[in-house]
């Protein structure tokens, strides 16, 4: 089944091409290059977006009073330096958009899919460079496009990430869904292109260019995730796309796809016949898919990770697959579960609870073999195994309030309150995010062929992890206290006013949690330049990208393309005398291949 | 210029930042061991810090209970479905408490307890078919429960049964506030909708004027429920998407332009004796002590300084620049002020010009 390192691949190779500047830097079809591109644009929007939250957390904090920061950054959107309710919800709506597009799906799908699927499988690029190049590009185009939307004149959009019509469809509703909303839905088709474009090369090049001896069952649980993620990918991204091209049709051309008997401002709309309930069934078949196209990349790094740090193999390496496939079937069929209280037919409601539930099980089993893979390890404290393990401690943890989110009767009563943001930003949000970081920490060495200062990585950690539990564990009680999201101001409720004292808490950690960012910003471009040259294989990893020289060179490997013997686990395997034994190290004599 | 003087300000501060960071990363050049893996130093430093940290999970969710425990959506419900709601949710807590417990200190434990050491080998353990077998089936076991009680308890929520004869109560959307409108003596509302809106003559909700059950239809902007009544709500919005969140009812339902949703449930405690709740009356008198801290700011605005408990009806679906401030007060009282409050409350046939 898999390809042969032919001897043409080779030939090709051999015969090297003058590369100008513009083809190795800027129009780059290297997926190494292309990986980093995708790293540094998603860094950039991620600073963006961390800002913001920053920005509007301070709001909610000490709400209504002059802030300094928010005249300087907010300029006429902050009179005075109070901010503006309007632009309070574009900076909720355009954080989320960044954070959970920008930087969880292209930063980090983009980044590590792009670097580690030629590098593990054994090819020497992708299937097709050019069609990658051309996805990093849409990528850049819409990154721009979504930033150049918060200059225009009437705001950005605010009607929240899901851009829920009729909000976000009449201009007339609200400032920001005129052209900034207009350019939000451009930028997203065009990043949905982007996407779409790098899915389908990544489930090429992982189905057809495995080396020699790559079988499906030897591929490392990183390629796992990757390859199902860039189906979920494929399936689900088309069907915002149709929604986004709807709305555009509903703002521009009058048509009625998801409106109807509107009375706005003192007039009758003409719209009739369409159903905001539709776009929220369309919007959330990616939306949910989503979640999963974020978390499960950070999943297969996050397992690599920790077999190579702990020198042990992962554990339960079959139920591992079998899990990623369980989720990724699971994650096209609950959808519903964000609308129980959308007006949709309640018995729907009863069948998304059931199938929401069933998600908990691949979960749990996925949690209890990370436990286990570190139970009776050698565990090398790097901090990309610190972030490893704070992955899973803020998966567990938001992982487990699904199950009060997913049940329709418990729904009802804290959909759409702080206890939902809590949810989600530790379960998909801070989890993927240190998956993330892990794998920055982990495979910087590979692409920039330096090492990442260690100190300075425990102490973003340490500072981090704290921070995070410290912005979203007190979170849930402000939920469960009633508290709804995305309120400009509690001030109007008496009643939430015992929670002000636990959101100023939240955002002084918010603070300091954002400032500790900039250690890692420091680590991360002064390493580039000055870090440590590292060794061939400074982790000691089995996997066939610490095989290839450091010096990044067109085609990877110098030479033939190594062979694969074994799975990628084989640490602190018996009869051995070093505690890992690469991929390509053939069988000893007697010595069987695990049959895991 | 404040502006300009606060971004500089700002970059300094950043500076400031990246320059400690960089002294205290150049500080450690001439560190040839430092290459950038960790050592056993390093793994026992941070085995420690993960023994740490779970102590600091452990703090900051006793705190969490401590500061903010008293989980208004837990208990003293207000309406009939209310307490099985309730015990769900506790359940639902109780076994997430216990499970986040155990993982949490499973994983920082091991993290501590296996800290690497030169020359040790880690145990080559790659699989076990009947641990693994024990982890799939005691969550499908536990979740089989927990989803048969939420199935239950969603349907007891969702149908409601028209033979109780419920009283019928429009809630009307629209940016940013809320309309209640009653069906009048033959509890059944008039036709409407939004293109019927006529603002000149008073027709604020779109009624058909044609339509006899419109006329003695009543519109309010309280909402007064008899207790022990059930309500049958039916919900419309006139401009965009809103959520009628009534939290101390366990009751929510989005308003959806163009359809007409619903939601029922029965009021069970009125205002009144909800105010005698001791637990009420605790969290009203400490809600009082934070509002005269901040006297100040709170008169300013024009409030009343002192808060006393009322049920509210809050809009919890982003809808625009005044969402946060999108709400109406609800009043449950025992059936005489009800019917006193409703008579004197005009229909729609007297109020249209």
């Amino acid at each position: 089944m898999s390809a042969h390192a032919d001897t043409h691949d080779h030939d090709e190779h051999e015969h090297h091409h003058k590369e100008t500047f513009v083809t190795k830097y800027i129009f780059s079809q290297d997926h190494k290059m292309i990986a980093k591109q995708y790293l540094i644009t998603g860094t950039i929007m991620g600073v963006i977006g961390v800002l913001m939250s920053l920005m509007f957390r301070m709001q909610i904090a000490w709400p209504e009073e002059p802030n300094i920061l928010f005249e300087a950054l907010l300029g006429k959107w902050a009179p005075g330096g109070v901010m503006d309710a309007d632009i309070y919800l574009a900076l909720v709506t355009i954080h989320g958009t960044i954070m959970v597009f920008f930087v969880l799906t292209a930063g980090l799908s983009g980044t590590f899919s792009n670097l580690l699927i030629p590098l593990q499988i054994g090819a020497r690029d992708m299937a097709s460079g050019f069609l990658n190049m051309v996805s990093y590009w849409l990528f850049f185009l819409s990154s721009v496009i979504m930033v150049i939307s918060l200059f225009v004149e009437a705001g950005p959009a605010a009607a929240g990430w899901t851009i829920y019509p009729p909000l976000s469809a009449l201009p007339m509703a609200q400032g920001g869904s005129g052209m900034g909303m207009t350019l939000w839905l451009v930028s997203m088709a065009i990043f949905i292109a982007s996407s779409l474009l790098g899915s389908l090369n990544y489930i090429v090049t992982v189905i057809n260019l495995r080396t020699k001896g790559m079988s499906m069952t030897r591929l490392p649980l990183t390629i796992w995730a990757f390859f199902v993620t860039a189906i979920i990918g494929v399936v689900s991204f088309p069907v915002l796309l149709s929604a986004a091209l709807l709305l555009i049709m509903d703002r521009s051309f009058g048509t009625s796809f998801f409106l109807s008997d509107i009375f706005l401002q003192g007039e009758v709309l003409h719209y009739q016949g369409g159903s905001p309930v539709l776009f929220e069934h369309l919007f959330w078949f990616l939306g949910h898919p989503e979640v999963y196209i974020v978390i499960l990349p950070a999943m297969g790094l996050v397992s690599e990770i920790m077999a190579s740090s702990s020198r042990k193999p992962i554990f339960g390496y079959r139920a591992m697959i079998a899990s990623i496939l369980a989720i990724a079937f699971l994650s096209t069929i609950v959808w519903g579960h964000h609308m129980f209280i959308s007006g949709m037919n309640p018995f729907l409601g009863s069948v998304f609870t059931f199938t929401t539930l069933l998600i908990a099980i691949p979960s749990a089993v996925k949690a209890f073999n990370w436990i286990t893979t570190i139970w009776k390890g050698n565990l090398q404290l790097n901090p990309a195994m610190l972030f490893s393990i704070g992955f899973v401690s803020t998966f567990i943890t938001g992982g487990l309030t699904g199950i009060i989110l997913g049940d329709s009767a418990l729904d009802i009563n804290v959909h759409d309150t702080y206890f939902v943001v809590a949810h989600f930003h530790l379960v998909m949000g801070i989890s993927a995010l240190y998956g993330m970081f892990a794998g920055i920490y982990h495979w910087f060495p590979k692409m920039f062929g330096r090492m990442l200062n260690k100190n300075l990585g425990y102490l973003h950690f340490w500072i981090t992890a704290i921070c995070a539990y410290g912005v979203f564990f007190p979170m849930h009680f402000i939920g469960m206290a009633g508290l709804p999201r995305r309120y400009y101001t509690n001030s109007n409720f008496p009643l939430f006013d015992d929670t002000a004292n636990a959101n100023v808490i939240i955002t002084i950690f918010a603070l300091v949690g954002g400032a500790v960012q900039l250690v890692y910003l420091y680590n991360f471009f002064s390493s580039i330049f000055f870090g440590k040259k590292t060794v061939q294989n400074p982790w000691r990893s089995t996997t066939l990208e610490w095989t290839a020289p450091v010096k990044h060179i067109h085609g990877n490997w110098e030479g033939d393309i190594p062979h694969v013997h074994r799975w990628a686990y084989d640490y602190s395997k018996p009869g051995h005398d070093v505690d890992f034994v690469p991929q390509n190290i053939p069988l000893k004599e007697g010595e069987e291949e695990l049959q895991h | 210029m404040t502006a300009f003087l606060t971004i500089i300000i700002v970059l300094f501060v950043a500076v400031a930042i990246w320059q400690m960071v960089k002294i205290f990363d150049l500080a450690q050049v001439g560190d040839d061991a430092n290459t950038g893996v960790a050592t056993d130093k390093d793994n026992t430093m941070n085995g420690y810090l993960m023994i740490g940290f779970l102590i600091f999970i452990y703090a900051i969710t006793i705190a969490s209970f401590w500061y903010l425990g008293d989980l208004p959506l837990m208990s003293n419900s207000a309406s009939a479905h209310g307490p099985q709601v309730d015990n769900l949710m506790i359940i639902s807590m109780a076994l997430i408490f216990v499970v986040q417990t155990i993982t949490q200190f499973l994983l920082h434990y091991f993290a501590f307890k296996y800290k690497g050491e030169k020359g040790k080998k880690a145990l080559f353990f790659a699989d076990n078919n009947t641990l693994e077998a024990i982890w799939t089936i005691i969550p499908v076991i536990v979740l089989s429960g927990l989803i048969i009680y939420g199935l239950f308890t969603w349907s007891n929520i969702m149908n409601v049964d028209e033979s109780e004869d419920p009283l019928v109560i429009e809630l009307y959307a629209q940016q940013f506030n809320w309309k209640a409108r009653y069906a009048g003596e033959d509890n059944t509302l008039g036709l409407a909708n939004v293109r019927l809106i006529d603002i000149d003559r008073a027709n604020i909700l779109g009624l058909d004027e044609s339509d006899p059950n419109a006329q003695d239809d009543k519109i309010t902007t309280e909402l007064h429920l008899p207790v022990g009544q059930p309500v049958l709500f039916k919900m419309r919005s006139q401009d965009v998407l809103h959520s009628a969140y009534m939290p101390h009812f366990r009751a929510q339902m989005n308003c959806v332009p163009g359809m007409i949703t619903q939601f029922g449930f029965t009021p069970t405690v009125t205002t009144a004796e909800m105010r005698q709740n001791p637990d009420i009356v605790d969290k009203v008198a400490n809600i009082n002590k934070i509002r005269i801290e901040n006297s100040e700011t709170i008169l300013a605005s024009g409030q009343d300084l002192r808060y006393e408990f009322d049920y509210l009806l809050l809009c919890n679906k982003i809808c625009g620049k005044s969402h946060y401030n999108m709400q109406m007060k609800i009043i449950v009282e025992t059936q005489e002020e009800y019917d006193a409050w409703i008579k004197e409350q005009a229909t729609f046939k007297n109020t249209i010009n």
